[in-house]
Order: structure tokens, then sequence, then C-alpha cells
């Protein structure tokens, strides 16, 4: 039994990065659409076609 | 997979044996899949076609509906490499993009094209409006249906029909404002649609070999040196009055109108004496173009910002 694939320093701090820089994203388009909620005001799904 | 069960034991393919068979890709690897030099001109030329269309619109509208642009831009450049990445890795210009170069599986930049053109046609429409969306979607459907699949290795005027997706971005900044379009932002269409190809052709004349190389059928590949100098001079006459027609059609002031004439006078001079250079000189000619092509459009669109963006011509 294989204790599974370590990954080197290099893939480990790669990961890291992405991982922030995802958490990041997420962050600032969560305050986007917090702040777009108090922009468009309770209409903000109404959206006619 | 990370086993294989082969009956009373299970164990493991040698395929994952070695951490270094992983292939973890750095954050700026897809950052790079989102094509940001071609981006930053498209959030240029979008954020200017907002800033001039008419009416209001609340600066977190504005900067959702160009965030959106960017990223449905960044998608469409991620698509693109998913699926030029046999050509890309022949071209000296190409081969260290990331799926290229092997550091993002085409599958990976596949789903993360996907997911970034779907949410971003989303976000516009729910927040911006969905003429925006709409025309956001077709603009990404276009580069890589249109250009990518089935202009690009089939006809030297990939460039000529396929430019019309770096055109529509400033039509989507209007839309974002006033929620259809204009003759005015048909101009700002025809602008950018017109300056392609001379833009193109120099810098294809300059990688001649290799666009040969990986079989894509650029004019100079197709046609030769001399019939590209020619279509690039006669673009740069047809682009002069367009760069000059926001100014005749009012959405442009004064300032602007001299400063297209003269730029769009030096676009023809600067193609004339590529048209004139010697085989030697060629090169070197094709590269002032090229330069002087982002020159000219950046500062187009800068003046247009300035004279008309931020009031100073109404």
């Amino acid at each position: 039994m294989s204790d599974g694939i370590k990954l080197t320093e290099e893939q480990v701090r790669r990961r890291r990065v992405r991982s922030i820089a995802l958490a990041l994203v997420l962050g600032g388009l969560a305050v986007l659409f917090y702040v777009v909620t108090f922009v468009k005001g309770p209409g903000v799904l109404d959206k006619p076609l | 997979m990370a086993h294989l069960n082969t009956g009373n034991e299970t164990m493991e393919p040698a395929a994952i044996a070695d951490a270094a068979d992983f292939r973890v890709a750095a954050a700026g690897d897809y950052f790079a899949l989102l094509k940001p030099r071609v981006m930053s001109l498209v959030v240029f030329t979008a954020f200017v076609g907002l800033m001039v269309a008419p009416g209001p619109i609340h600066p977190v509208i504005a900067f959702a509906a160009i965030l959106c642009i960017a990223v449905g831009a960044g998608a469409a450049g991620a698509l693109n490499m998913r699926y030029d990445v046999d050509i890309d890795r022949l071209m000296s210009r190409t081969r260290t993009r990331p799926v290229a170069a092997g550091r993002i599986e085409p599958g990976e930049a596949l789903g993360f094209g996907l997911f970034l053109a779907v949410a971003s046609v989303l976000v516009c429409g729910v927040i911006v409006n969905w003429a925006a969306a709409s025309l956001l979607a077709f603009t990404i459907f276009f580069y890589i249906v249109v250009y990518t699949w089935w202009l690009k290795r089939r006809t030297p005027h990939n460039i000529v029909i396929g430019g019309a997706a770096g055109a529509f971005p400033p039509m989507i900044g209007w839309m974002a404002v006033t929620g259809g379009t204009s003759l005015d932002a048909v101009l700002l269409f025809l602008l950018i649609f017109v300056w392609t190809p001379p833009h193109s052709w120099a810098l294809a004349l300059c990688k001649a070999d290799d666009y040969a190389r990986a079989g894509v059928p650029m004019l100079p590949v197709v046609s030769g040196v001399r019939t590209t100098k020619v279509q690039i001079f006669a673009y740069s006459v047809l682009l002069a009055p367009v760069g000059v027609a926001p100014w005749f059609s009012g959405l442009a002031g004064p300032v602007y109108g001299a400063v297209a004439a003269v730029l769009g006078a030096a676009f023809v001079g600067f193609a004339g004496a590529l048209l004139r250079a010697s085989d030697k000189a060629t090169p070197a000619s094709a590269r002032r173009v090229f330069a002087f092509s982002v020159l000219y459009l950046v500062l187009l669109f800068s003046v247009l910002l300035a004279e008309t963006g931020f009031g100073a011509w109404s």
C-alpha cells in the first residue's frame, strides 16, 4: 500500500497560489454582487428579455 | 483513476507513480490563457464605447459591464488556445502559450473557457442588460466558431471577416448604457473592423514563415508579399475616412476630427512606404506599420474618450 503521491515543494507552492487567487476572485465577486444589490435595489433580478 | 483493481490485489498504474507526472499549472498560466494583451485593447475600446454612449450609467454597473466584457474576451482567448494548440506549437510567436507548451491540458483550457464564457454572459445579462449580454455571447461565438473553427485555417480572408469579433467590444460597451445600438456605435465597430486587416497583415508579413510552417493561410503565405502590401495600402486608404467618420456623425468633436485626419494620413504614409519598400527593407517597414497601427487605434480612442467621453464635446 502506497502513501500516495507526494507533491514537490514547487507544486505545493503553485497550488497554494492558485487557491489564494481563486479565493480573491470569489471574494471580489461576492463584494460586487453585494454592492450591485444596493445599486439596483430589489429589482436586480427583474430583467425583461 | 487512482487504482486499478485486478482481482485479489490492488495496484497503482505506473502513470501516477511520480509527482512529476502531475502538472500543477501556476495561477499565471491561467491568466495567460485569457490573452491579457488582447484583452487590454478589448477593455479599453469597450470602456470608450461605454463612456461616449449617450445616457447615464451607474459606475458600479459600468464596472460590471467592463469586467464581463474582459472575462468574455478572456474566455474566447482560452477557447482559441484550446482549439489552436496544434498550430500554436509550430509557431515561435505562440509556442510558449500555456496549452501549446503543455503547462495546461487542452481539456482544462476548454472547461476554463466555457465556464468563463457562460458566467460572463449570464452576469452581464443579470447585472447590465440582456442586449449587451447577447452581443457579448455572439462575439465569443463569432471568435471561436466563425474565426477559429471555420475561417482561420481555410481562407486568407480569415482576419478580414474574423476581425469583427475584435470590433464588437465598443458596441457592447455602448449597449451596456443604451440597451441598443446606433449609427455612432456602428462607426466605432467599423473603425476597428477596417483597422484589423492592415494591422494583422503587417504582423503576418514579419511572421510569414511561422504561418507557413503551421499551414495557416495568411495573405503573405497564400498570395505573396506584394499582394499583401497592396492590400495593406488599400485598407489604410479606406481606414482614413472611416477614422474621421465619428466627427462627421457628430459623435466626436473637432479635436478628434483633426487628430483622426492626421493619423489617417500618417497610416497611409506608412503603408505607402511599405508598398515601396525593397525586399530587404520590407520586414522593418512592416514592423513600423504594425507599431503605428497600435498607436493609431489607442490614440484615436483616447482622444474620443477625452473629448466626448469626459464631456468636453457633446
